[in-house]
């Protein structure tokens, strides 16, 4: 299987009042043809700062990728021109983002939105680029996708708004699609519909896909592996069913143990202890020790990289048996 | 488990003692008005005949999508909204009969804890005064007592005693929703509805939260009306817990019972749609097809029956009761 997106020691730093923070600290992973990763963690823990790196719109000036390789299809995209860069986020890299009205502009409809890509990225213009947006709302199962196209954004529920992103990611055909939290504002029927069809166009299309989601129900169901973020970094990554039978690091452990579970009736979870690390006066040392309850006298120092089984890999002193 | 009574309302489970809350029949119709004339254009039966008990010193999961009535629902119960028809007795009396002092009474003893700590505290009090605020209208406590108060209130909470002297934007989510715990439990409350309490806050301290209600709970024996979309939280937190959709009860009873055997066709399709983590665990896999319909205009017979996978011809036009079936109350033909 080709591999599509080749991520090595990514670097982006936020310029702040109270100092850098490394919102993204040295981070590494590849995905194939077809292939999902899921990015978990909580907020402020990297995911959607490694997804906004990946397609180089980091809030500027504050934040700047210092380091680091994005490879897409063996390109670097850190070294592509801007006007490069954006041709390649309108045909091989997609994004659908968490809030549908954030993509879509509320005082144009449909099909002029729709359209506007479709002419500056594929050439389709007048009725051929009305034709192929239809096509593409067909593709994401809108009933009489003619007429929607003359709808405006708030006449859509939220669930048809978010099909209607997803038909635009999908026009090039991408060669990768980065779903961050896609489905969290959906109703819970109308994500189970909306998984089901990103499932169905990936096996159409055969995109790589991060989906970045701090549901774990979501990750078992959609990816065939998972990165764990924590303060920037991924701290645990494998195939799904082993990361989530067989965790290794102490916080992906506490997080599956956090969470209630059916049919599994205890009288208190297994809480995590204090709050999400503050990036700006983070020290060298394991992001998680002062939350860990495995934690020793080496995390005082930043752990590396051990593979603890094949493609699982996990940064904790717990592994490193020297 | 009580046996249905003869106009189709029910009830769960009374196993301990007297309800703290019995709501029979609960009603809320919003006459929606359109144009320059405002005239009526329509009725949305937000919630319609709607009746559960909230078990004294234990926990109602309600669950449902947006637009199923669970938040008109709270908002009867917290008076913010006058219900059309029904009644919601309160430890054996009828709000509707209460007097001035005895609604000012049912205020005290019905609370709140909304989804977003970082919009129900206001940013410009402090922490403590916020906690106050219950006390100074309604209890009889001199400035003193009241800052005792407010320390006890916060220690219950899990925050610092000097947390009193600061502001809510110096606190973590986690901790915001704390303060608005100790707000809501300041008059010892009997019941507190809780909407959304941990859906704003960060997973690894969603826990932390859970736990600290549930340890309340158990301390001060006060009930909950928990709303929530995670239904595995839901489950974990209810004693028992009821379905809605479009402003029907579809199925309710112990919670263990509907959340490990849904028996609605539409609680199975909310539940297996919540995605659980466990692999090994076979589900019935329910996936439905289009959208909740709009409420104004609601389909005939079961309104669940265009989304149904299961539909029959005659539930087009036979709107199901809720009827007893395998320990729990479900509106559906197929029982």
């Amino acid at each position: 299987m080709p591999v599509v997106i080749d991520v090595r020691e990514l670097r982006t730093h936020i310029v702040t009042r109270w100092g850098t923070i490394k919102a993204v600290d040295g981070v590494s992973f590849a995905l194939a043809e077809g292939e999902t990763l899921g990015l978990v963690g909580e907020s402020g823990s990297g995911k959607s700062m490694t997804c906004l790196s990946i397609v180089r719109l980091v809030p500027r000036p504050a934040a700047r990728i210092v380091g680091g390789e994005v490879r897409l299809d063996g390109e670097d995209l850190l070294a592509k021109s801007d006007a490069e860069m954006q041709q390649i986020r309108g045909r091989k890299v997609a994004m659908i983002l968490q809030d549908p009205m954030s993509s879509l502009n509320p005082v144009f409809s449909v099909g002029m939105q729709m359209r506007e890509p479709l002419a500056m990225y594929h050439g389709l213009r007048g009725s051929a680029g009305t034709a192929r947006a239809a096509e593409l709302l067909a593709a994401v199962r809108i009933p009489s996708p003619a007429a929607r196209l003359r709808a405006f954004p708030h006449q859509l529920s939220g669930g048809m708004r978010q099909r209607v992103v997803g038909a635009m990611a999908i026009a090039g055909p991408p060669r990768l699609l980065i779903a961050d939290e896609p489905t969290t504002s959906l109703d819970l029927t109308i994500q189970a519909q909306y998984l089901g069809l990103l499932k169905e166009l990936q096996e159409r299309h055969r995109f790589a896909m991060i989906f970045v989601t701090h549901n774990l129900g979501i990750v078992a169901r959609m990816c065939d592996r998972v990165a764990v973020m924590y303060a920037g970094r991924i701290v645990e990554m494998g195939p799904v069913r082993r990361i989530f039978t067989a965790p290794a690091h102490p916080y992906t452990r506490a997080l599956l143990d956090s969470i209630p579970r059916f049919g599994a009736r205890r009288e208190r979870l297994t809480a995590i202890a204090g709050q999400p690390p503050d990036l700006a006066t983070l020290g060298p040392g394991c992001a998680f020790a002062p939350r860990c309850p495995a934690a020793i006298e080496r995390c005082a120092q930043a752990p590396g990289e051990t593979e603890i089984a094949s493609g699982h890999t996990t940064r904790c002193w717990l592994h490193v048996h020297a | 488990m009580s046996t249905p009574e003869a106009n189709g309302a029910t009830r769960v489970a009374r196993s301990n003692g007297t309800p703290v809350l019995e709501v029979t029949e609960l009603t809320k119709h919003f006459v929606v008005r359109r144009g320059a004339l405002g005239w009526s254009t329509g009725v949305v039966r937000a919630v319609d005949a709607v009746s559960f008990d909230i078990p004294a010193g234990a926990t109602l999961g309600l669950v449902g999508e947006s637009g199923c009535g669970k938040t008109t629902t709270s908002k009867l119960i917290l008076g913010l909204e006058i219900p059309t028809a029904g009644s919601i007795r309160f430890q054996g009396r009828d709000l509707s009969t209460l007097d001035h002092d005895g609604r000012r009474a049912y205020r005290r003893a019905v609370q709140a804890v909304f989804q977003d700590p970082y919009a129900s505290l206001d940013p410009r009090m402090r922490v403590g005064a916020i906690v106050a605020e219950p006390l100074v209208i309604n209890a009889d406590l001199d400035g003193a007592g009241r800052r005792r108060r407010v320390a006890d209130l916060l220690d219950l909470v899990g925050l610092p005693a000097r947390a009193a002297s600061l502001y809510p934007h110096e606190f973590s989510g986690g901790q915001r929703q704390r303060i608005a715990i100790a707000r809501a439990l300041a008059l010892s409350p009997k019941l507190v509805v809780l909407d959304e309490p941990v859906s704003a806050l960060d997973v690894s301290i969603r826990a932390q939260i859970l736990n600290l209600l549930v340890e309340l709970q158990q301390r001060l024996g006060v009930s909950y009306l928990f709303i929530a979309h995670d239904l595995a939280a839901v489950a974990h937190m209810s004693r028992a817990i009821a379905v809605m959709y479009l402003g029907k009860i579809v199925e309710i009873g112990d919670a263990d019972a509907v959340a490990l055997e849904p028996k609605h066709p539409y609680t199975k399709a909310l539940f297996a749609a919540a995605l659980p983590i466990d692999f090994d665990r076979p589900r019935e896999d329910v996936t439905l097809s289009g959208e909740v319909p709009s409420p104004l205009a609601p389909p005939s017979g079961c309104r669940f029956h265009p989304r149904c996978p299961f539909a029959m011809p005659h539930c087009a036009t036979d709107e199901p009761a809720l009827r007893s079936e395998s320990g729990r109350l479900v509106a559906c033909h197929l029982y």
